[in-house]
């Protein structure tokens, strides 16, 4: 199966310097060239840049909650601030930092991978974007109402969310309604940018591993999304008017919330991870200098993850009650997905077998994905045991599952992209020691912090609680310095970012990387502000 | 699409830059940070502001919707668009209604729910013989559930009369919807003028009898919005097919006037026909509610 990269034929016309155009020609100017932008390149931009200040945010409150672990006891804040902390450290970084650091990479890369002048509607990308900075500050500003911000964990349990929470319980529903209306509205624009907008020539099997992963994810977002909608207006109803569903006393029920939540909640966690795939399976062909071992393969087992998650969410509710037969059903089908998974990691390690490997800085990350998501995947499965899952459950043994997918595969592929494309985005090559600085000191760090969390949750040491029995003491110790030291790598990564934007190094030719191969190699680096006005013909 | 020849490419349309999505953006952030005060501030039986800047907030939303209306009907109507700008809006269309349906999935999800597991086991099946003995002792499980496991009393609206009316002016509204989009193809204006008024005329009567159908259940029926599950989801699944039905009929009306302007042509009239689909719809959320809150 071959991949569009390899024969492309681009129009010269195509190649963005549009002077002949005079509807295209100047570039907006300023603070409003950015708050009125149609454009995907700003847009991508804007998201990349939101995404990242809320890492830092985020990152912050990581460090609040591992400063508070360093020792057992109480000693530096109080325990309803310690949940805030939880709660808005996770909520920030699934709805913040992730998921629009993958729009932001959709945003910029989509259009030039498949031959488009932009996203198809404009305008909607404008405002799928300016709506997010509102969600967070009120978010945000909800940790400063009277009785705190919101302590019921980012998963809102009922009654937690429902009973037992704060008055910023109504100001965190509303917030997530936008961010909500944000993805479903960004993920229509990427799926009908696929849809319509491909080059002449540009199948759907020619299109680059990264653009059919986000148009799977994107499915997954409008399929879910909304169901999250529902699900916080249950809450609110149950909080502010009276209703009961998830309250037995009016013939409701507290799990019929979670069976809800997970219901959004495990599509969720693969619309954090399928458009890292993506990235990954563009990187390492390049630096492999081979084509990808199997793209077809890669396609089918995207889409098989894609529906296979929406049947296994009740794996993360096995201490619930549920009969035995739907614990059975949803440990079997959890099982099920390490088979498209590994359908994948081998198709990576495949790649990368006899290849002429060199090892340079989005290289680097991808291997370091690879073997780290692998990890997080292998404990994925070990939770998935519904036996097993019974001591494992609301342990740090989850908490160093999902941050090993998370943080060192989601987050992991995120910077291996923006190292990939910077220098298509600047034109120029970035700080390549800074660079390895911020690599070294990250994988070092990020398993110092999340390995032992293995252990400790092993021998039970609960989540999201402010205290812990001494055994746990020497164990935490470290991860909190291994949490200190990876916050403090991030600001490494800060430096390099704005020293890139402002143009600093040498000036990189278009198709940047070696083994470098698509569309968004074949125009000028840094890519022009239009590109591909005129479509240019995929052969 | 992409088997198109490149020398037959049309221009895409890019718009150039545009005020109305970051009006738009304050809008959801004024309805939000209102709404989310309002409501603390009416439980909590105080006053504030919270009305003001939710009201405030829907103002620049219609601000909003009318500004970027007005400006991507004046450049449909300069020519701007091409045929593959008219298959992004309906493929874009087509997906947004697939997230209400999901939305709507969300509410009928808890009702199947609620139906088939939380009140059986609340009433001692499956392995739950313990619960009901213990914790809600004397609860017997029924649907629709007028007694709820805290003592609530409530009476279940029946399906004959009122909803079984609303039941068929809906229907007939998607066929009369359908023969106003087949007039305009055919260009038979009058036509097309006629059945979207009539169109119309029956979603208002559909709202109308709606409204009614609510005071009928608060007034005569004691079944409310607090009335337990039963009550929580018929309110909230009606209600949220209400708010679609207000919002599909504004729709329609703006269509309406277009068409009298002399707006959209055979060939071309995306507006119509999304403004169509979201009406049938809404059509067929209502039928799925009446199968399943209204008859079983």
């Amino acid at each position: 199966m071959s991949t569009a990269t390899d024969t492309v034929n681009t129009n010269p016309d195509s190649h963005g310097h549009d002077s002949h155009d005079d509807h295209h020609h100047h570039i907006p100017k300023g603070l409003m060239r950015w708050v009125l932008t149609t454009n995907h390149k700003d847009i991508g931009t804007l998201y990349l840049w939101f995404a990242f200040i809320m890492f830092l945010v985020g990152g912050a409150m990581a460090m609040v909650i591992r400063a508070e672990l360093f020792q057992p006891g109480l000693q530096i804040v109080e325990p309803n601030f310690f949940n805030q902390m939880t709660t808005v450290h996770g909520l920030i970084m699934v709805f913040g930092a992730v998921m629009p650091a993958f729009t932001g990479l959709a945003n910029w890369l989509i259009p030039m991978m498949i031959g488009a002048p932009d996203m198809a509607l404009p305008r909607m990308n404008n405002w799928s974007f300016w709506i997010l900075p509102f969600a967070f500050l009120i978010l945000l500003s909800s940790l400063f109402v009277e009785g705190g911000g919101p302590a019921f964990g980012w998963t809102f349990y009922a009654p937690l969310s429902t009973t037992y929470s704060g008055d910023s319980t109504a100001l965190f529903v509303f917030s997530v309604h936008i961010m909500g209306i944000s993805s479903i509205m960004g993920a229509i624009n990427v799926i009908v940018t696929i849809f319509n907008m491909r080059a002449p020539g540009m199948t759907y099997m020619k299109m680059p591993l990264f653009v059919w992963t986000w148009l799977i994810t994107a499915f997954l977002l409008i399929a879910v999304m909304p169901v999250l909608a529902g699900v916080v207006t249950m809450v609110l109803t149950d909080k502010y008017f009276g209703t009961s569903f998830f309250d037995a006393a009016g013939g409701g029920d507290p799990v019929l919330f979670q069976h809800i939540f997970w219901f959004f909640g495990h599509p969720e966690v693969y619309i954090m991870i399928l458009p890292a795939f993506g990235i990954i399976s563009q990187i390492v062909p390049t630096f492999s200098r081979k084509k990808l071992f199997g793209y077809a393969s890669m396609v089918y087992a995207t889409a098989s993850i894609a529906l296979l998650s929406f049947i296994v969410w009740a794996h993360h509710m096995f201490t619930t009650g549920m009969p035995v037969f739907a614990e059975m059903f949803f440990m079997i089908a959890t099982m099920i997905i390490a088979v498209p998974t590994g359908v994948k990691v081998f198709n990576w390690v495949a790649t990368m077998w006899r290849g002429s490997i060199s090892f340079e800085i989005p290289m680097l990350f991808a291997i370091a994905f690879i073997i780290l998501f692998t990890i997080g995947g292998l404990s994925g499965l070990m939770l998935a045991i519904t036996p097993v899952d019974f001591q494992y459950h609301d342990t740090y043994f989850v908490v160093a599952h999902f941050h090993y997918v998370l943080v060192t595969g989601a987050v992991f592929s995120i910077m291996a992209a923006v190292y990939y494309w910077l220098p298509k985005w600047t034109g120029r090559m970035f700080d390549i020691t800074l660079a390895k600085w911020h690599f070294w000191c990250s994988l070092i760090s990020v398993n110092v912090l999340f390995f032992p969390m293995h252990f400790v949750g092993l021998a039970g040491m609960p989540r999201r609680i402010p205290d812990y029995a001494l055994q746990f003491a020497d164990f935490n110790k470290w991860i909190s310095v291994g949490g200190f030291a990876f916050g403090l790598s991030q600001l490494i990564f800060l430096a390099l970012v704005i020293k890139a934007c402002r143009k600093k190094g040498e000036k990189v030719s278009s198709q940047v990387w070696e083994g470098a191969e698509g569309l968004e190699w074949e125009i000028p680096s840094p890519a022009p502000y239009h590109t591909f006005d005129t479509p240019p013909t995929v052969k | 699409m992409a088997q198109d020849a490149p020398q037959q490419y049309e221009k895409y349309y890019v718009p150039e830059q545009s005020v109305w999505p970051i009006v738009g953006a304050i809008a959801l952030f004024l309805i939000a940070v209102g709404a989310g005060n309002y409501v603390v501030e009416v439980s909590k039986d105080k006053s504030g502001y919270g009305a003001y800047v939710l009201i405030a907030g829907l103002i620049t939303l219609l601000v909003m919707v009318v500004g970027w209306f007005k400006n991507q009907i004046d450049e449909s109507m300069s020519g701007l668009y091409s045929a593959q700008l008219g298959r992004s809006y309906r493929q874009g269309m087509a997906w947004f209604i697939f997230s209400e349906v999901m939305f709507f999935a969300a509410f009928f999800g808890a009702l199947f729910y609620a139906r088939v597991i939380a009140v059986p086991w609340l009433g001692g099946a499956s392995n739950n013989a313990m619960t009901n003995e213990v914790l809600w002792p004397g609860f017997e499980a029924m649907w629709p559930l007028v007694s709820t496991p805290g003592g609530t009393e409530t009476q279940a609206m029946g399906w004959l009369g009122l909803p079984l009316y609303n039941t068929i002016i809906l229907l007939v509204s998607s066929v009369t919807l359908h023969y106003a989009h087949v007039g305009l193809e055919e260009n038979k204006r009058k036509q097309l003028t006629w059945m979207l008024g009539l169109t119309i005329l029956l979603g208002c009567i559909f709202l109308g009898l709606q409204g009614y159908e609510y005071v009928h259940a608060y007034r005569d029926l004691g079944l409310t919005l607090q009335s337990g599950i039963y009550g929580n989801t018929f309110f909230l699944l009606t209600g949220f097919h209400g708010l679609h039905v207000t919002l599909g009929t504004v729709i329609l009306i703006v269509l309406f006037f277009r068409v009298l302007k002399g707006h959209f042509t055979p060939k071309e009239h995306f507006a119509f026909q999304a403004g169509a689909w979201y009406w049938h719809f809404v059509d067929v959320v209502w039928v799925m509610l009446f199968f399943f809150v209204y008859i079983l």
